[in-house]
C-alpha cells in the first residue's frame, strides 16, 4: 500500500471519527424535545445575562430608586411592574440572572473539581486513602449545608466570591460520594485491567477509562446542583449573607417582596417564575445530556 | 530442552510460586512452575479451571492482584529483563509493547464509552513516538489488518459482534508488534465458527510479526492447531511438557491422558466419554505428595509421599510422575 494512500485513508478515518462523535451526541440530543427546550431556555438566559447592559442600564434603571412609582402593577411602561422602591422588576430580573447564573456555574465547577478529584482518588486507590478522604467528607456532610455555607460566608465576609466558595465547599461531599461510587463499580471491570495490560499508568486509567464511564451520574448531579446553588444563593441573600443591596438578585427580590405579598404579589411571583424556569430548564437539559452521552442507550 | 540456549529465550520463568493470602487461608495458585519459550514459538498452557494458568500469565505482566496475590519465589526473565524487580515505569513501558495480552471475554475487555479506534490508538500513543494523528492512522491500519474496514474506526464496542470485538482486542494486542503475546482463552467466549476465524487471524498475524505466544486454553483442539509446544498444568505445576508431537503422540502423564479421554471422538460415538474422576484438589490444602494422586488410577503409596520431580524422557519432553521411576511403567492409552 502506498504511503500517500494510507495517509489519505487514515485522515478520512480520523476526521470521520471526530465529526461523528460530536454529531452523534448532538443528533441524539436533538431527538429529545424536552432537552432541546431546556437548552433553548438556558441559552436564552445566558444571552440575556451577557447583554443585560444593552437591555437595561444598570445605574439609571436597575438600582435608581423612584418612590413615586413604587409597587405598580404590570403596565405598558413597566412590563412586570415596579418594586417597593419603584424599580422596574423586569430590569432587575434580567440583571439578576447574571448573579444567579455565574454563582451557579462557578460554585458547581469548583465543587465538581474538588469533589470529583477526591472521590475518584478515594474510589480508585481504596484502603487508607479512601478512609481518610471519605471520613473527612462525612464530617462536612454532618453539618447541614446551608449552615455550613452561612458559617463560611460569615467567616470570610459577605461577597459574591465568598458566596460561591461557600456553596462550592458545602456541595463537595455530594460529588465525592457520587464519583467514588461510580469509580468503585467501574474500576473492577476487565477493560481497566486491559488498560493496565497495555501499559497505561494510574492517571491515564482514571482519566481516560474510568471517568468517562462515570459521566452519567455526574452530569445529572451537575444539572441539579447548578439549580440548587441558585436556590441557595437566594436563601443566603435573604439572610443578608449573599449579594448586598442594591445589587439585583432573584432571592433577595423574593425576600424583599415578602412584606407586600398581599397587595403586590407580582413582587414575588415574577422572580419566583424566573427561578423556576431556570431550574426546570437546567434539569431538562441535564437529563437529555445524560441520555445523549451514553452510547449504550442509543436506539 | 534441558540445556536450552538462554540467548534465544523470550521468556524464562523459573520455579515460580504465587500464593493468594486471603483471610480464609493461603491459596497456592502456582507452585514451582517453569516456562522456557523461544522467540517466535507458541506454547500452549492446558489445564482445568483454577489450575493457575491465568495467574501465571498475569504474573508475566506483574499484574497479579496484590493484595491478596504474593509472588513467593522464582524469577521471570522477559527478553533478558527481570520482570519481578523492575521499576513500575519500566513495567508500564513494556506492557502492551514488548508483551501484550488478549483477554478471554471481548465483551468486557473493551471500554464501552470509547470508540474502538481510539482504544487501539491509545496503545500506540502510549508506546510509540509521534502524535495522535499518526497513532490514529496506525490504528486504522491495524483494524484493516485484522479484517475490519477502516470506516468502522469511530464506532463503539456495542456496535460490534463478539467475534469482531475479539478482533479489535487482537488489533490492540498486536498494535506495537509485541515480542510475546499472552492469549488467555481468547476464543472461549466465541461460538465455534467465529473461533476458527479468530484463531486463523491470530495465527497469521503471529507469523507475520514473528511474535512468540503463550496460548492459555482448556481446548486440546486449539492446542493442536496453533501450538509448537505444550505444557499441561495441574494445581499450579507443569505435570507434562513437550513438543506437540511428544505430548499428543506419546502421552506420559495420567492427567494428560485423562484430558484426551474426556474429548469426544467422532469415530467412536458408541463409547462413553471418560471423565477424570474427582475434582481439582482444594488449592488452600494441596496434598503433600503428587497433587493428582487422589484422582489417579495408577496411584501408589509412593505417590502420596513426595512431590514428583521432573523426569526427562528426551530432550524436549518431561513428565512429573513418580511412577516413571519404575523402569517398566506405562499408562494405558485410549485409541485415538
Amino acid at each position: 500500500m502506498g504511503a500517500a494512500k494510507t495517509n489519505g485513508a487514515a485522515h478520512t478515518g480520523a476526521t470521520v471519527k471526530k465529526r461523528s462523535q460530536a454529531a452523534e451526541i448532538w443528533r441524539r440530543l436533538k431527538k429529545n424535545r424536552m432537552a432541546m427546550l431546556g437548552l433553548a431556555v438556558v441559552l436564552l438566559l445566558v444571552l440575556i445575562s451577557i447583554f443585560a447592559d444593552f437591555l437595561f442600564d444598570y445605574d439609571t434603571i436597575v438600582i435608581k430608586q423612584n418612590t413615586q412609582i413604587r409597587l405598580q402593577s404590570p403596565s405598558g411602561e413597566h412590563w412586570l411592574g415596579t418594586d417597593e422602591f419603584g424599580r422596574d422588576i423586569l430590569a432587575r430580573i434580567v440583571h439578576g440572572s447574571r448573579v444567579s447564573l455565574s454563582v451557579g456555574v462557578v460554585a458547581v465547577s469548583i465543587s465538581l473539581m474538588i469533589g470529583g478529584t477526591l472521590g475518584a482518588v478515594a474510589g480508585f486507590y481504596g484502603g487508607k486513602v479512601d478512609n481518610v478522604i471519605m471520613r473527612f467528607m462525612d464530617i462536612l456532610l454532618a453539618v447541614p449545608s446551608l449552615l455550613l455555607s452561612i458559617t463560611i460566608v460569615s467567616a470570610l465576609g459577605p461577597s459574591i466570591f465568598n458566596l460561591m466558595l461557600a456553596l462550592a465547599i458545602s456541595s463537595v461531599p455530594g460529588y465525592a460520594r457520587i464519583v467514588r461510587a461510580s469509580v468503585l463499580t467501574v474500576k473492577d471491570q476487565e477493560f481497566v485491567e486491559a488498560a493496565r495490560c497495555i501499559g497505561a499508568n494510574n492517571f491515564e486509567i482514571i482519566a481516560s477509562h474510568i471517568i468517562p464511564n462515570c459521566m452519567a451520574p455526574i452530569i445529572v448531579q451537575v444539572s441539579l446542583k447548578v439549580a440548587s446553588a441558585i436556590l441557595s444563593t437566594s436563601g443566603l441573600s435573604f439572610l443578608g449573607l449573599g449579594v448586598k443591596a442594591p445589587t439585583p438578585e432573584w432571592g433577595a427580590m423574593l425576600s424583599g417582596g415578602r412584606a407586600y405579598l398581599r397587595n403586590a404579589p407580582h413582587l414575588t411571583i415574577f422572580p419566583g417564575i424566573a427561578i423556576i424556569i431556570t431550574i426546570l430548564s437546567l434539569n431538562l437539559l441535564g437529563d437529555g445530556l445524560r441520555d445523549a452521552l451514553d452510547p449504550k442507550l442509543k436506539k | 530442552m534441558a540445556e536450552a540456549n538462554k540467548k534465544d529465550l523470550i521468556l524464562d520463568i523459573n520455579d515460580l510460586v504465587i500464593h493468594y493470602e486471603t483471610e480464609d487461608g493461603v491459596v497456592e495458585a502456582v507452585n514451582g512452575l517453569d516456562i522456557q519459550l523461544e522467540h517466535g514459538k507458541t506454547l500452549g498452557l492446558v489445564g482445568e479451571t483454577g489450575s493457575g494458568k491465568t495467574t501465571t500469565a498475569l504474573s508475566i505482566l506483574r499484574l497479579v492482584p496484590d493484595p491478596p496475590g504474593v509472588i513467593k519465589n522464582g524469577s521471570i526473565i522477559l527478553d533478558g529483563k527481570d520482570v519481578l524487580n523492575m521499576p513500575i515505569k519500566e513495567l508500564e513501558a513494556i506492557r502492551g509493547n514488548l508483551v501484550s495480552m488478549i483477554f478471554q471475554d471481548p465483551m468486557t475487555s473493551l471500554n464501552p464509552v470509547l470508540t474502538v479506534g481510539e482504544q487501539i490508538a491509545e496503545v500506540i500513543a502510549l508506546h510509540e513516538e509521534g502524535g495522535e494523528k499518526e497513532a490514529a492512522q496506525k490504528a486504522g491500519d491495524m483494524l484493516e489488518v485484522v479484517g475490519i474496514p477502516r470506516e468502522r474506526y469511530g464506532e463503539y464496542p456495542h456496535q460490534f459482534s463478539g467475534g469482531m470485538k475479539q478482533r479489535v482486542v487482537i488489533a490492540m494486542a498486536l498494535a506495537c508488534n509485541p515480542k510475546l503475546l499472552l492469549a488467555d482463552e481468547p476464543t472461549t467466549a466465541l461460538d465455534v465458527t467465529i473461533q476458527a476465524q479468530v484463531l486463523e487471524t491470530m495465527k497469521q498475524l503471529r507469523e507475520k510479526y514473528g511474535s512468540a505466544m503463550i496460548m492459555i486454553t482448556h481446548d486440546l483442539g486449539i492446542i493442536a492447531e496453533v501450538c509448537d509446544e505444550v505444557s499441561v498444568v495441574y494445581a499450579g505445576q507443569i505435570v507434562e511438557h513437550g513438543t506437540l508431537e511428544d505430548v499428543f503422540e506419546s502421552t506420559l502423564h495420567p492427567y494428560t491422558e485423562g484430558l484426551f479421554g474426556s474429548l469426544p471422538n467422532i469415530e467412536e460415538r458408541r463409547e462413553r466419554l471418560q471423565p477424570i474422576p474427582g475434582l481439582m484438589p482444594d488449592p488452600t490444602d494441596l496434598p503433600k505428595g503428587c497433587c493428582f494422586a487422589p484422582r489417579c488410577k495408577y496411584c501408589t503409596a509412593e505417590c502420596e509421599k513426595a512431590r514428583p520431580e521432573k523426569k526427562w524422557v528426551n530432550d524436549t519432553h518431561y513428565v512429573r510422575c513418580t511412577r516413571y521411576n519404575e523402569p517398566d511403567f506405562k499408562i494405558e492409552r485410549s485409541e485415538r
